[in-house]
C-alpha cells in the first residue's frame, strides 16, 4: 500500500524540530532514516499529519569520544555504527550487534535515533542499550533531558519520550579494562526480527564478574535488563549458580506467544542463550546451554 | 496543506526537477513521472528488496523513501547501471546461470550484487547469501543467483590479475 497523505516540513535546525513538534504535538511524525516509519504508514497502520524531516540535520549524525564516554548522534547510520573505528575499540558490543540489524539497503539508511525512539521490543539497539548502560538525550523546548536506557522503554512501541521532544543523542560509556561483551540472536533467517536475542556487557576480574548486564529482546513488551545476572557477579560461577541464575531468568521473564514461538521456547532459547553468553564470557566449554 | 514540493535531483546522471506530493515515494516517482520502470515494486515496505537503486553510491529501498527526501541526492537505477555497462558481465552470467525466472527481483538483485562486489571483490559464498538476504525470489531457490554472483566475482579478478 501506499502511505496515507500528508504534509511535510524539512527542519533546517533542531531548534526549527522542536518549534514544529511544539505547535503540531501527536499530530507530527519524526522521520529520521525512515526505515521503521515508511514501512509503518505505507501500511497505514499510523497516519500522521505531518512529517518532520530531521535528515538534514548534519549536527546530530556522528560519533565523538569524549574521555569515557562515547556520544553517538541520533542521525548517526547503522552502516555508520558499523564501520566506525571508535565504536569497534570503545563500544564493540554495537558492532557485533548492528550486522544483525535487517539488510545492507535498510542500515544505509535506518538511524540509532530512529531505532531506539521507535522501540520495537524485538530490535537489537534498545537491548544494546540498556547492556551498555546508556543514557539517552532528548530536547525538547524547555532544554534537555537524560534518561536512562532502563527507563526509557516503557512499551510496544513507546517510550518515555514527549511528542514534543527530540532524540538527540545517546551516551555509552567507553569499554574498559576487562570489558566483554556477548551478542547472539535466533532468528528464521539473517536480517529477520530475532525470536529471542541477547545482548550483554560484562567487566571481568580473573575469572569473576565485576560487573554483568544482560539485556533480552523479543521476550516482551520491551528490552528485559536481566536481574537474574546478579546471581553470577562476585563469585566464582559453578555450575550450580548458573543453572540457579538460568532458573531465576526463566521465573523473571513473561514472554510473549505469537507465531514464531510459544512463551515455553521463548524461556527456553533466553536460558540456552545465558549459558552460552556465561561460556563466552569466561571462556569455560563446560557451560553448555543445551540445544536451542 | 499537502501541498507540491518542489524537488531538484540527479537520476542515472541526469538533472531531473519536479514537483511532488510528500507522500509519493521514490520507487514510484520513478516508475510513474520518469518512466523508470526498472525499479520494481513488490511489498512496499522494505522486506522484499525489488525495488533497490542506488542513492548517493549507497542501494537503499526505493519504497521506504520519499521522493522529497531525495532532493540534491544523486539516484542511480538499474537502468543508468545497464546502459552505462557497469553490471553487463554480471547480468551476462546471470542469463548463462538462470539465474532468473520471472525477473520481478532481478533489478534489485543485480544492484544488491554490484553493491557486494563493489565492497567485497572476493566474497565467499556465504557472504554473498547474507549481502542478498533482503532480496527475496520466489522463483529460483537462490541457488543459481548466488552462482552467478561468485561467478562474476571470480572473473573480475582474473581480469584484475
Amino acid at each position: 500500500m501506499k502511505a496515507s497523505a500528508f504534509s511535510y516540513a524539512r527542519a533546517t535546525s533542531v531548534a526549527n524540530a522542536l518549534d514544529l513538534l511544539a505547535t503540531h504535538g501527536e499530530s507530527a511524525k519524526v522521520l529520521s532514516g525512515g526505515q521503521s516509519l515508511m514501512p509503518a504508514m505505507n501500511l497505514r497502520l499510523i497516519s500522521p499529519e505531518l512529517i518532520v524531516d530531521i535528515g538534514e540535520l548534519a549536527e546530530l549524525r556522528g560519533i565523538e569520544r569524549d574521555r569515557g564516554v562515547l556520544r553517538i548522534g541520533a542521525l548517526t547510520r547503522h552502516v555508520d555504527l558499523m564501520r566506525s573505528p571508535e565504536i569497534a575499540t570503545h563500544a564493540p558490543l554495537l558492532s557485533e550487534a548492528i550486522v544483525h540489524v535487517a539488510h545492507p539497503a535498510i542500515r544505509n539508511r535506518g538511524t540509532i535515533g530512529g531505532s531506539l525512539a521507535h522501540a520495537d521490543p524485538a530490535a537489537e539497539l534498545p537491548a544494546c542499550m540498556l547492556a551498555l548502560d546508556a543514557t539517552i538525550i532528548v530536547r525538547g523546548q524547555d532544554g534537555e533531558r537524560r534518561i536512562k536506557a532502563e527507563d526509557f522503554f516503557t512499551g510496544i512501541y513507546e517510550t518515555a519520550l514527549t511528542p514534543e521532544e527530540l532524540l538527540v543523542a545517546v551516551e555509552v560509556p567507553v569499554a574498559g579494562e576487562g570489558s566483554a561483551h556477548f551478542f547472539h540472536e535466533f532468528a528464521r533467517r539473517h536480517g529477520d526480527y530475532a525470536i529471542v536475542g541477547m545482548a550483554a556487557q560484562a567487566s571481568i576480574t580473573g575469572k569473576v564478574f565485576s560487573d554483568l548486564r544482560v539485556a533480552l529482546f523479543a521476550v516482551g513488551d520491551r528490552p528485559v535488563l536481566a536481574k537474574a545476572a546478579a546471581k553470577l557477579v562476585g563469585v566464582t560461577v559453578t555450575a550450580a549458580i548458573l543453572s540457579e541464575a538460568s532458573a531465576a531468568l526463566a521465573d523473571e521473564l513473561e514472554p510473549q506467544e505469537d507465531q514464531e514461538a510459544s512463551a515455553a521456547m521463548r524461556r527456553h532459547l533466553a536460558q540456552v542463550l545465558l549459558a552460552r553468553c556465561v561460556s563466552a564470557l569466561l571462556d569455560r566449554q563446560d557451560f553448555s546451554g543445551g540445544r536451542a | 496543506m499537502t501541498a507540491h514540493v518542489p524537488i531538484s535531483l540527479e537520476v542515472n546522471g541526469e538533472p531531473v526537477e519536479a514537483q511532488v506530493l510528500p507522500r509519493l515515494n521514490l520507487a514510484d516517482f520513478l516508475r510513474e513521472h520518469l518512466s523508470l520502470t526498472g525499479t520494481h515494486v513488490g511489498c512496499e515496505h522494505g522486506v522484499c528488496g525489488a525495488c533497490t537503486v542506488r542513492l548517493n553510491g549507497d542501494i537503499v529501498r526505493a519504497c521506504l523513501l520519499l521522493a522529497v527526501q531525495a532532493n540534491n541526492a544523486s539516484v542511480e537505477t538499474i537502468e543508468g547501471l545497464s546502459d552505462s555497462g557497469e553490471i553487463a558481465d554480471l547480468q551476462d552470467a546471470f542469463r548463462h546461470r538462470n539465474a532468473l525466472q520471472c525477473g520481478y527481483c532481478t533489478p534489485g538483485m543485480l544492484i544488491a550484487a554490484q553493491d557486494l562486489l563493489t565492497h567485497n571483490p572476493e566474497p565467499r559464498r556465504e557472504e554473498i547469501r547474507e549481502h542478498l538476504s533482503g532480496n527475496y525470489c520466489r522463483c529460483t531457490g537462490y541457488q543459481a543467483i548466488v552462482d552467478a554472483v561468485e561467478a562474476t566475482a571470480r572473473a573480475r579478478q582474473e581480469r584484475a590479475s
